[in-house]
């Protein structure tokens, strides 16, 4: 029961019988406008449950994931599906192919993922965990913008669009104009970021004066920037490699890649501009003026309005900021990872990931900046298990999959682990709503 | 069918919403459950109607132990709710309403809508309710889709009728006709639960009443008791129940409407011309029926209607156009009516709410970064003044009760530099305690010499709180009246009776 519909509990002093006629018909609709928005604000409150929710279930919903993945490693194991064939002669041979299985695959993934315990030298056995950065690198900015926009109440998924046109931007500037380093570095950089930034930008204008849904309006950007890149990849004088009629741009030139931090190893620059963007986003979240405003219209955007909150303002000004560290996760592709040129595949999936990212981050830049540092460990992992154990990789997308499926329904991971209420708050406020007479 | 509740206990954790609480209804009778919000009173009606599992104690009906695993059994064996936000499907007739969960067929599974049209006719016969099976739900007014609840209870011959705050969301004259229903269920043998924390409608019905504070059954009231002491039952200690005032200081503050005009989207026309004025050092009280425009009027004076045609002069200072935070900044003061969708951030601390709409600049902004130690600073200093009960400012505010919200909202609103305050519903669904309090800071504020608007729709506050009373009906003033004016004749205005006419 709510407040929300009471009026004063005392009518005090003796009030004599009112005489009303019933309400004209605008006056019964007077209070439905009220109930949409209450019910509206609790539909926020359940995908903000979603996308901000406790650690607790991350870590649930990660845990079960794997445990799901082991299930399917030993389902695809041919040693599994052999012993499974006399299982009832001897069953000990089928448990002890499941845990060989299981066992090596998983030790197979943390090899290639963190630390390679079959390497002669210490510079081969840190290997696994330099890939593994390199593949957070994108992950981390591109997981920082999409966090950014579940905290203010809207779904980005517009992503993949945001980080090709930024890919696009920076990789042109890249290899036509010329200037010395760090200059040509930073302003393709600039250059990227502010591309992902217009692209979001669109998506959040729509929203903020049509009412055009970002779910929708970032979908369809998505494949207009691919098609976009596609057409200029194909087109010569535009993006495509001079001399070439692969869809394939130049290389970027030295001037404007990041460099490598350390010799021998692919993890570059890059990876250090992310880290500063998990520190600025936390600083915009938790110390700015524009952060509270982004939660403040997350959470109730009817509140903030009538705080005097310019709610359109803050939806196009998170999307400029969210596509800004999109373009930068596109920027540090072809800056950094894909310095040979790179074609319309370019996002590799990032602008998805990140959305799995976000959740399992919990939308806060130190929770994404750990989920993404997972799923650059899957990744990089993932195809050492395939090599070296033949377990198939899909298994790693399936995990990432089932992860973010149990984290959009915590009641499972609550039931399994015994979490007991989907935190403090919740638990209080469904107490009060009980005792509410 | 005989009601007995016995030591029924129910515990969230280590807070006991129920404490022990044994109650028993006779069949033809009204009993009252009164209880401030959060008492425990809707915790012990879910217990009785099977949706928690009591700890302790027991439900007996006509002296027989039930043991209610749902909603399902209780309904299976006699009891009814009638909840306080309705149940109905609003796309659906009546009919198909009513037999919503107990639908009757003709076999293999087609329903029987005439069996089910003629059970709602019968019913509503019986009782002279005047509701038409076929109507769709949606189109009907409140209390009528309220009496489809109750036709709905009936139908499954219930005997035992639990109606959770039913007025809340009545008119006046609706919970009246609400009232004369219940006697006649009563006097069909029906025995009744009526929870409200209303003291006149108890006062009204009642045949015995029980009073619940904190969980626990504090005691038996009879109704001819007085209005202060079953409020001193229900809060614990003497309530101020009238508004203590003094003759108004007027100043030189003003606030002057003109011809307001407030369309809808559609161009519906919800404030229409309304003119008055407002000195600084008075409350004008604006007063009417839910939903006859006061709420789009407050709404306007801070910028949030989109279509508004006339003027709103502040201090000379035209406000009609300019955007939320300009008329904020002017120093306009604006308690919403709902705070839990317009005041206040669920999620965001007490500190938080607090400064949700000083964004603008100092003291609580400066070069874009949020102050920290002088948003708790502010936060402390303010929990304090305005008696704020909270674990503290860090707390988030949707874990208050309905009052410590509203002293939130309000507490933020007044310790601003004030030149017009606007108040709406100030102490809906707030305990009489706060109640007291917010009142007297309203009137401290009218006193410091700032004008003040109120929108109320009790009448109760008009009278008590008003120095002025402006009355709208379908978004047109009725009449601007005396708070002296006598209540029947505001009431006569508040159904659109001009006040010359409804003195006569």
């Amino acid at each position: 029961m709510s407040d929300t519909h009471t009026p004063s509990p005392v009518p005090p002093g003796d009030r004599e019988r009112v005489t009303v006629e019933p309400a004209p018909s605008s006056a019964d609709s007077g209070p439905e406008p009220r109930r949409a928005a209450a019910e509206e604000n609790q539909w926020r409150e359940v995908f903000q449950r979603i996308v901000t929710g406790g650690w607790a279930i991350s870590l649930g919903a990660v845990v079960l994931a794997i445990l799901a993945g082991s299930v399917l490693i030993a389902f695809t194991d041919e040693a599994v599906q052999r012993a499974a064939g006399y299982f009832f002669s001897r069953p000990g041979d089928t448990f002890s192919a499941i845990g060989s299985a299981v066992g090596s695959a998983y030790a197979a993934l943390f090899r290639g993922a963190v630390w390679d315990f079959t390497a002669d030298d210490f510079g081969g056995a840190i290997r696994p965990l330099t890939a593994t950065l390199t593949r957070a690198t994108p992950l981390i900015a591109a997981g920082l913008g999409v966090a950014l926009t579940f905290r203010t109440g809207l779904f980005n998924i517009g992503g993949r669009g945001q980080m090709l046109v930024a890919a696009a931007a920076a990789g042109w500037v890249g290899f036509t104009w010329s200037m010395p380093w760090p200059l040509h570095m930073l302003v393709a950089l600039a250059a990227g970021m502010l591309a992902g930034a217009l692209w979001a930008g669109i998506a959040g204008a729509l929203k903020a004066f049509t009412g055009a849904h970002e779910v929708i309006s970032t979908i369809m950007l998505n494949y207009v920037a691919f098609y976009l890149l596609s057409y200029l990849l194909a087109t010569p004088g535009l993006l495509q490699a001079p001399g070439s009629s692969n869809p394939k741009t130049r290389p970027t030139l030295a001037s404007a890649q990041m460099p490598k931090l350390f010799e021998g190893y692919n993890v570059h620059l890059g990876l250090v501009l992310v880290l500063l963007a998990v520190a600025f986003t936390w600083w915009l979240l938790e110390r700015s003026k524009m952060g509270f405003e982004y939660r403040a219209v997350g959470i109730n955007p009817h509140a903030a309005r009538v705080a005097g909150i310019d709610v359109r303002r803050v939806t196009v000004s998170v999307m400029l900021v969210a596509g800004a560290l999109l373009g930068l996760a596109g920027a540090t592709q072809v800056q950094g990872t894909v310095v040979t040129g790179f074609s319309s595949d370019i996002d590799a999936g990032i602008g998805f990931d990140a959305i799995t990212v976000a959740l399992l981050g919990r939308s806060r830049p130190l929770g994404v900046l750990g989920a993404a540092l997972l799923f650059g460990a899957f990744k990089a992992g993932g195809s050492v298990m395939q090599a070296s154990e033949g377990v198939p990789i899909e298994i790693v997308v399936v995990v990432q999959s089932l992860i973010v499926l149990f984290i959009a329904a915590p009641p499972i991971v609550r039931a399994v682990f015994r979490i007991p209420e989907p935190g403090r708050r919740r638990a209080a406020r469904a107490e009060r709503k009980a005792v509410a007479a | 069918m005989k009601l007995e509740l016995r030591d029924i206990t129910k515990r969230f954790g280590p807070l006991v919403a129920n404490d022990h609480i044994s109650l028993t209804v006779e069949p033809g009778e009204i009993h009252c459950l009164l209880g401030e919000n959060g008492a425990g009173k809707s915790t012990l009606m879910n217990v009785l109607y099977g949706l928690y599992t009591a700890d302790e104690g027991e439900v007996l009906l006509d002296g027989e132990v039930q043991h209610f695993r749902g909603p399902g059994d209780a309904m299976a064996a006699g009891i009814g709710m009638v909840h306080q936000h309705f149940m109905l499907i609003p796309v659906f007739t009546v009919a198909e309403n009513v037999m919503l969960g107990n639908e009757p067929t003709h076999g293999a599974g087609r329903l029987d809508i005439d069996a089910a049209r003629a059970k709602v006719r019968e019913i509503a016969d019986r009782f002279g309710f005047h509701v038409d099976p076929d109507a769709v739900v949606e189109d009907l007014p409140v209390g009528v889709q309220q009496r489809i609840e109750i036709i709905k209870a009936l139908s499954r011959d219930a005997k035992v009728l639990i109606f959770d705050e039913p007025t809340a969301v009545l008119t006046p004259q609706e919970t009246d006709e609400l009232m004369a229903i219940m006697r006649q269920l009563k006097a069909s043998g029906a025995a009744i639960v009526f929870i409200t924390h209303k003291l006149r409608e108890v006062r009204e019905v009642a045949d015995r009443i029980t009073v619940i504070r904190r969980g626990a059954v504090v005691g038996e009231a009879t109704p001819d008791m007085s209005d202060a002491e079953l409020a001193a039952m229900m809060v614990g200690r003497q309530v101020e129940l009238t508004v203590r005032k003094d003759e108004p200081r007027h100043t030189d503050a003003l606030l002057e409407v003109s011809d307001l005009e407030v369309t809808d989207a559609r161009g519906a026309v919800l404030v229409d011309k309304v003119s008055f004025t407002v000195r600084g050092g008075e409350v004008l009280v604006v007063a009417g029926v839910q939903g006859n425009g006061q709420t789009e009027l407050a709404e306007a004076l801070l910028g949030l209607q989109a279509n508004v045609s006339g003027s709103i002069r502040l201090d000379g200072t035209e406000i009609v156009g300019r955007s939320v935070r300009d008329i904020l900044n002017l120093g306009v003061g604006f308690v919403p009516e709902d705070r839990n969708v317009d005041g206040l951030v669920g999620d965001f601390t007490v500190a938080e709410n607090l400064m949700l709409d000083r964004l603008s600049g100092p003291p609580f902004v400066t070069g874009g970064m949020i102050r920290l130690g002088t948003r708790d600073d502010f936060a402390a200093k303010a929990v304090e003044e305005f008696d704020v009960r909270t674990q503290g400012i860090h707390e988030p505010v949707s874990r208050l009760s309905g009052g410590n919200q509203q002293k939130v909202v309000l507490a933020r609103e007044l310790s601003r530099d004030l030149r017009l305050l606007v108040a709406c519903q100030p102490t809906r669904g707030v305990d009489v305690g706060s109640i007291e309090f917010i009142h007297k800071r309203i009137v401290e504020t009218r006193d410091a010499g700032v004008p003040v608007v109120v929108v109320s729709t009790e009448l109760d506050e008009a009278v008590g709180l008003g120095d002025r009373i402006l009355v709208m009906y379908r978004g047109r003033v009725v009449g601007i009246v005396p708070s002296t004016t006598p209540r029947d004749v505001l009431g006569l205005m508040m159904a659109g009776v001009p006040a010359e006419e409804a003195a006569a």
